[in-house]
């Protein structure tokens, strides 16, 4: 299980733009690097954040190994509902790593 | 006369010199070039330049993590919004950084994230927008500090 960061506002007006900040702890290694003795270190990175918005998809990233270790993103969604924001970060692994945040929207 | 189009002896073996001489180093084929990057993301439609503001510093020390922002001019309705926003580098051992996935519920097309920078160079954001069309924004970074290949 991987540190997540999340920055969602706890309330909202209906329609509100909100800002919504993403990180997870992770170093993004990128297969590029030698290690010890010469000897090449095998990619693994993040390669997908996705957010979903009670159950809706509202945004999405491919990341690639030229994303710092740590991915930071920020992104914005207009707040429709209360509900839960769920992230998922997926490695080069198949491995999700999951986080959520709730707001309330009057 | 019409030089432009006779081919002269020395017309022709210029060309080939500089053909040979301007001919790219094999190792740099291995990665596309930002232009080549650029245009499969467009799938070859036209990209122009406006519309996208790309904030990154001129100047960083530390290329591990540059920190960038991108905004589009868009009003984000179903009618009219923001389909992808891709990144792209010109000097990475890989042209790609990143494609976001936007659609009218972000409400705003600004994403912002931090990069690697394997040195100087310049790095474009490109939006594709709801009706087809795509935008573009170049910035050129000096890296003090390069990133990528550092050993341990």
């Amino acid at each position: 299980m991987l540190r997540t960061l999340l920055s969602v506002p706890k309330t909202a007006r209906r329609g509100e733009i909100i800002q919504i900040r993403a990180m997870i702890a992770h170093p993004m290694e990128t297969g590029h690097r030698m290690g010890p003795n010469g000897v090449e270190i095998p990619r693994k990175i993040i390669n997908r954040l996705v957010c979903t918005y009670a159950g809706e998809e509202v945004f999405a990233a491919d990341l690639h190994p030229a994303i710092s270790a740590n991915p930071f993103i920020t992104f914005h969604t207009v707040a429709v509902e209360s509900g839960i924001l769920s992230f998922a970060w997926t490695e080069d692994d198949g491995a999700v790593h999951l986080a959520q945040a709730e707001i309330v929207v009057e | 006369m019409d030089a432009c189009c006779t081919a002269t002896r020395r017309g022709v073996i210029g060309g080939v010199v500089a053909a040979l001489v301007l001919a790219p180093p094999r190792l740099a084929l291995a990665r596309p070039s930002l232009q080549e990057a650029v245009a499969s993301f467009a799938g070859g439609a036209e990209v122009q330049e406006g519309r996208v503001t790309l904030d990154i510093a001129p100047l960083v020390e530390n290329g591990n993590a540059v920190g960038l922002s991108v905004a589009v001019d868009s009003p984000m309705q179903p009618e009219d919004f923001v389909r992808r926003i891709g990144l792209f580098n010109e000097r990475n051992p890989q042209a790609d950084i990143a494609v976001f996935h936007l659609g009218p519920r972000a409400g705003r097309a600004a994403v912002s994230t931090r990069i690697r920078l394997a040195t100087s160079q310049q790095v474009v954001a490109v939006a594709e927008m709801s009706d087809g069309s795509f935008w573009a924004q170049s910035g050129s970074v000096i890296v003090t500090l390069a990133a990528c290949i550092e050993s341990l």
